[in-house]
């Protein structure tokens, strides 16, 4: 079995994986990035639409464009990069921890490492997850898997498309299969409001003419052999309503309905999931619950932008580091979500270290206001003007906000919108 | 397991024409395989196991169920018992892990007497009445109501249609010939033989047909003019849960049972996924697999009803399949037809039919014997297929020698269940070349992004292996075709 040592290892080479192992070699440790595809950039390599790089490098990129960037830093890093090779488990070590990692290349190999850092993203939601009813033919695709097919490996899934979802793959796909010859004849989201950006519906849906049907839902697949139609159904008090379903004919169903964090991986070696993201729970280092485990990207909460997931990605780097140097926060604040609030990540502060939080809402509003109450004292405020679950909202804390927050270490920072 | 089949127009002469690649002319083919015979398996689909046999319980059942006055009884105690030795030879996962039937309240603890003393009558071998106290250390995830039930340590678990590959595999390499998508449209008698027409213009010719057709064995019959009788079909419906759920039992866990059905079962599954269901409802049309919404309520509140953490968000996929119930008594009807010379009918294998496979293979070799058939064994019989190793068997530091005797298993293709290229390339080799086909011999596709990540490497891999082109790629045969273009 080959051996190779570093200090730190990084799995997944996507977007996060990219940003996190350029961070960590910046500070001059050594570092490996583990891909199991045969290269860099993970799924930005399927997404050829433009608007990745707006944040990351101030100017729009398509998403291969904006992995070539990353790329670049990463040869230019000296990171060492193993492809087509897929990390197997993580163990605790005397020394620290071992990963095995399996290729076709190099066989079973064993990286000694002292910390590692988990980007490896998350996997779309499918049919038996959404358990919509019906015959099991072929031409059910996740949106995902479709977008893979035609954009990389140039096949296309089918010619008549309803797209269940209206998440931001749905409704690329929707453009995209347009584009490549296909008729695509609706989408349908359960939500009464797109799961989508704003963006993405006016440049995917409306350009085209295709209509959006929102809170119905796919309330039955058909076909022996080939999808051969769908029947729609419009949710009334929730429940569908079969009086005034109707249906779609087409061969194709693309399905767009929601992510979820691949942490099998994580969980085998022991860190904590988080019920609500199904990522890790991690503390104001992006530090798992496993000492020298850390988390960041999709595969810790799903992000709305590549650009997110790689500025959180570099944090993490930054912190991986600084655990190796010994340096460790002296306090955490607990972050709890309050009113209105899915989930905020991550779930702890350091006082002396104010950082980026993100959070998801449970609602759609327009100006909102977001509360952080400090022990049940507000400790600041921010007016926000439009906010709703499918977009990701992030808030800066700087040294001057938290200055009188006399926090005690079982403090607990509450973060609502109102 | 080679696609040996022939050409339209081309006749194959065998002894025996079996009609039906599913478990039970799977296992009977392979009994005749030991004999100087000529033997022909025809399957109308595009791979075997592809009708009854590959969605249902995939239970090896205890003996316990019915009554001995039937002959599926019968042959349910002696097929349990042949497991072993097969398992040895063919290599199939399947775990005795033991069945518990889960009395409620005293009502249905008497049921349980008499399944007890059915199972003692029927001759199951370590059955036992249990405490509820006994119960909950066999099994500490039942519900806190449970006062009582049944153990019966041989039953178990068994990959279904993995065993039905594993026995057709060991037919076709002791000569037996497989002919796929060979749909039996037309037959007709030539002085001592049976010719058989498929709609595609192959015909065999053979002189003995045994109609294990499974839901359209009546169908057959009638092609033959043999006994008139009807199949309909039962549909049960099944939803997988994910191997991570918190809410997999040790052993499979059987509700006490309804006039119609065993009822629906709580299973850990060989491979480490857990199975609920099935329901059992009567419908007409035989290819009618569909899910249908009201049902998942019902059998999540049954599961849970043995189960109480049973969670809907564990579910990673749902299923149907069809029982081919020879109504009203629900028996097999196994015998040397009266009308038709020389033809048996195979008919009525609903449950236990998995568990009675092997031993209906014997039974129907010993009523050829009594139709007339020559069978003389072979010298060279070899029982036993080739074990192919499986990477998720093998630990880091035993994959490393794997890995340098065969670098294909350095590539994992399916993440969820571990599935390398090898194991793939295994099977597209073995003729499994559509979708389903490799996700039932290897179980890629089958785990939780069900074929998101990996059926596009699959589609390559079948491809440059085979030379099929990728408009030729189907999930399961016929015009399930995947991919409509190409950019």
């Amino acid at each position: 079995m080959h051996e190779r040592t570093y200090d730190v290892a990084v799995i997944g080479g996507g977007a996060a994986g990219m940003a996190a192992a350029v961070e960590v070699r910046r500070h001059g440790l050594s570092c490996a990035i583990v891909e199991r595809e045969n290269q860099l950039g993970g799924i930005l390599m399927q997404c050829i639409h433009n608007g990745f790089g707006v944040q990351e490098f101030k100017q729009e990129l398509s998403g291969p464009e904006f992995a070539e960037e990353f790329m670049d830093l990463v040869a230019e890093a000296g990171t060492d990069v193993f492809l087509n090779t897929t990390v197997d488990s993580i163990e605790e070590s005397e020394h620290g921890k071992e990963l095995f990692c399996y290729s076709r290349k190099d066989g079973v190999v064993k990286l000694n490492v002292q910390a590692v850092i988990l980007a490896m993203g998350c996997r779309e939601r499918n049919r038996g997850n959404i358990r919509t009813p019906g015959s099991r033919p072929a031409g059910v695709f996740t949106a995902g898997l479709a977008q893979r097919l035609v954009n990389v490996e140039g096949y296309i899934p089918g010619k008549n498309v309803v797209i269940v979802g209206s998440g931001d793959i749905g409704l690329i796909m929707a453009r995209r299969m347009t584009w490549v010859g296909a008729k695509v004849h609706g989408v349908v989201e359960i939500q009464p409001y797109p799961a989508g950006l704003t963006r993405n519906i006016v440049q995917c849906l409306n350009d085209f003419e295709i209509p959006l049907y929102l809170s119905h839902v796919v309330s039955r697949i058909e076909g022996k052999n080939r999808v051969e139609k769908v029947t729609v159904s419009p949710l009334v008090n929730g429940i569908p309503d079969e009086d005034q379903s109707f249906e779609l004919p087409c061969d194709t169903l693309l399905l767009s309905v929601g992510l979820v964090p691949e942490n099998e991986l994580s969980e085998n070696a022991g860190v904590e999931i988080s019920p609500v993201t199904s990522g890790a729970v991690v503390d104001s280092t992006m530090m798992t619950s496993a000492p020298g485990i850390f988390s960041c990207g999709n595969v810790l909460h799903v992000h709305d932008l590549a650009d997110y997931a790689a500025e959180e990605a570099r944090r993490t780097g930054a912190y991986a580091v600084a655990w190796l140097q010994n340096k460790r926060p002296a306090r955490q604040l607990r972050i709890k979500a309050g009113a209105n609030v899915r989930y905020v990540s991550p779930g702890m502060m350091n006082p002396e270290l104010p950082d980026k939080l993100y959070l998801r809402t449970l609602v759609v509003k327009n100006n909102a206001q977001l509360v952080m109450k400090l022990n049940n004292n507000i400790v600041k405020e921010k007016k926000l003007s439009h906010v709703q679950p499918s977009e990701m909202v992030s808030i800066k804390l700087t040294k001057k906000d938290v200055e009188n927050w006399n926090a005690e270490s079982d403090s607990v920072l509450e973060v609502s919108v109102q | 397991m080679q696609n040996n089949g022939n050409a339209a127009g081309e006749r194959t002469k065998v002894d025996v024409a079996i009609i039906g690649a599913g478990v039970s002319g799977a296992c009977i083919a392979r009994q005749l395989s030991a004999y100087e015979t000529e033997v022909a398996l025809i399957e109308k689909e595009a791979d075997v196991s592809f009708g009854v046999s590959k969605a249902n319980s995939g239970i090896v059942h205890g003996g316990f169920h019915h009554s001995p006055k039937y002959l599926k009884t019968r042959l349910e105690i002696r097929g349990n018992l042949m497991y072993d030795r097969l398992q040895r030879e063919l290599d199939f996962p399947f775990s005795r892990c033991g069945i518990l039937v889960v009395a409620l309240n005293d009502e249905e603890m008497k049921y349980i007497d008499h399944l007890y003393n059915q199972g003692l009558e029927n001759g199951a071998i370590g059955i036992e009445m249990c405490s509820r106290e006994r119960m909950f250390e066999l099994e500490p995830k039942l519900e806190r109501d449970c006062v009582g039930g049944l153990h019966a340590p041989g039953g178990g678990v068994i990959e279904p249609y993995r065993f039905v590959f594993s026995v057709v595999e060991s037919a076709v390499k002791n000569g037996v010939q497989l002919l796929r998508e060979f749909e039996v449209v037309k037959a007709e008698r030539s002085g001592e033989k049976h010719i058989v027409h498929a709609a595609d213009g192959r015909v065999v010719e053979a002189r003995y047909v045994v109609n294990a057709a499974g839901l359209f064995a009546d169908q057959v019959s009638e092609i033959f003019g043999a006994e008139e009788f009807q199949i309909t079909p039962r549909k049960g419906e099944y939803y997988l849960l994910d191997r991570k759920t918190k809410s997999c039992p040790n052993r499979v866990l059987f509700p006490v049972p309804t006039k119609v059905s065993k009822g629906m079962l709580v299973i850990p599954t060989v491979e480490g996924t857990v199975l609920i269901g099935p329901t059992a409802e009567e419908i007409e049309d035989k290819t009618d697999l569909s899910t249908n919404a009201d049902k998942l309520g019902q059998i999540l509140d049954q599961a849970r009803k043995m189960v109480p953490s049973v969670s809907q968000t564990d579910v990673i996929a749902a299923f149907s399949g069809l029982r081919p119930a020879l109504l009203p008594e629900g028996d097999f009807y196994i015998d040397i037809s009266e009308k038709t010379p020389n033809f048996i009918q195979v008919a009525g294998i609903q449950s236990p039919g998995l568990t009675a496979a092997p031993a209906i293979g014997e039974y129907v070799k010993d009523l050829l014997k009594k139709a007339g058939c020559r069978l003389t064994e072979k010298a060279h019989y070899d029982p036993f297929v080739t074990k192919l190793p499986r990477i998720r068997d093998f630990s880091p530091f035993e994959a490393d020698d794997l890995l340098k005797k065969d670098a294909a298993y350095g590539n994992l293709i399916c993440r969820c269940e571990k599935i390398s290229e090898a194991e793939i390339v295994a099977a597209i080799h073995a003729g499994h070349t559509t979708l389903d086909g490799v996700k039932y011999f290897t179980r890629a596709q089958m785990g939780r992004c069900q074929g998101g990540f990996c059926s596009y490497k699959i589609i390559k891999l079948i491809t440059r292996e085979t030379g099929m082109k990728y408009d030729q790629i189907t999930k399961n045969g016929r015009d399930s075709v995947v991919l409509t273009g190409r950019l």
